[in-house]
């Protein structure tokens, strides 16, 4: 499986680094290093979701006890999760570190991936969620952290992008 | 049994536990026994109030946190019974009154009107300790056993569907917040 071992690398440590030690996800193919990386991880607690609208719940409940957390989820798992970050989110201002891999980009070879990607960053627009693309290597230390300060100096949601480039590693 | 005398009978057990609620009625009856700021009240975001109860109990093991639910809500968020399960935190005792309806909306009959058993569906999600209780005195039994037991319980209270005249109260949702959060900071969690 084609998904970059040493690009989930930097952003887990990115994370790690940013104290977070809550990790809400449901697992995705490009996601799948960083969920092993946080469940081998005896510093995090990894806490495996049915659907990713509990995650906001999950991510409030541990800021508002004093803990950071990050949400690991693909863009249709975003999409599920809207009324979540709407209603719990955004009305009690609780920062949310979102990760989203970003799928249905170009390149993209799976039909069913193909509305979400045309999408995410439209919806993000709409719900005035400040986010910005993790396209290579050379963004993730930088971006991360960058979102996490405006995610608390705002208290508000913010989204990160994890796109192909970044994330596969199929020649083209 | 009325979900207030309910709210009334567990309200000195509250004192010093971490307490989430959902929306509407048991927002606004807790808030009308009396306020306190271990008491956050999840006024929207219907199913989330579980979750946000698990991401306190699993980011702060020291603390007892008490969820106080809805049928309504359940329903809305029957994957968050598997996850609740699934890590199934030892200090989270998680109670859904069960008054069969969308009270604050109309009474619009919920599911559990039609035969659908809560605590049946919390028991085969995984959640190691369930009961249904129908009196006050089965719940102060039923909660006693659950804090005593130390396992992640799901008590479903059934309750009369009757609520108070109104559901806004003064206390600003922002201003519970930030009390709330300033209360898991300080000595008095802890």
């Amino acid at each position: 499986m084609p998904v970059s071992v040493s690009s989930s690398k930097l952003i887990y440590d990115c994370l790690k680094d940013g104290g977070v030690r809550i990790i809400s996800a449901l697992p995705e193919t490009w996601l799948v290093h960083l969920i092993r990386m946080a469940d081998e991880d005896r510093d995090m607690t990894l806490v495996r979701l049915a659907k990713e609208e509990e995650g906001v719940g999950i991510s409030a409940g541990a800021h508002l006890a004093g803990v950071k957390s990050a949400m690991l989820m693909q863009n249709h798992g975003f999409l599920a999760s809207i009324n979540g970050i709407v209603s719990c989110a955004q009305l009690y201002r609780i920062p949310l570190l979102m990760l989203i891999s970003h799928r249905g980009e170009f390149g993209e070879r799976d039909p069913w991936q193909t509305e979400g990607g045309g999408v995410t960053e439209h919806v993000l627009d709409a719900l005035r969620i400040p986010h910005t693309r993790l396209e290579s290597p050379d963004h993730v230390g930088r971006r991360i952290q960058k979102a996490q300060t405006l995610a608390n100096s705002a208290s508000r949601p913010v989204a990160l992008l994890l796109c192909r480039d970044l994330m596969w590693e199929e020649p083209v | 049994m009325r979900r207030l005398d309910a709210l009334k009978l567990l309200y000195p057990d509250l004192a010093n536990r971490v307490v989430v609620t959902i929306m509407g009625a048991v927002a606004a009856e807790l808030q009308s026994i009396g306020h306190r700021s271990n008491f956050f009240y999840l006024q929207h975001a219907m199913g989330l109030a579980s979750s946000l109860g698990l991401g306190i109990a699993l980011s702060r093991p020291e603390l007892s946190v008490v969820v106080f639910d809805g049928d309504g809500s359940v329903l809305m968020n029957l994957g968050g019974l598997t996850t609740l399960a699934r890590y199934r935190p030892r200090n989270l005792v998680h109670v859904v009154f069960d008054n069969e309806s969308l009270l604050s909306v109309g009474g619009f009959p919920t599911a559990t009107s039609t035969g659908s058993d809560l605590a049946a569906i919390a028991a085969a999600a995984g959640v190691p300790r369930t009961a249904t209780v129908r009196t006050l005195d089965e719940l102060r039994t039923e909660f006693d056993a659950a804090v005593a037991s130390r396992e992640l319980t799901t008590i479903v209270a059934k309750v009369e569907a009757v609520g108070p005249a109104g559901y806004v109260t003064d206390l600003s949702l922002l201003e519970n917040r930030y009390q709330f959060q300033r209360y898991l900071k300080g000595p008095q969690s802890s």
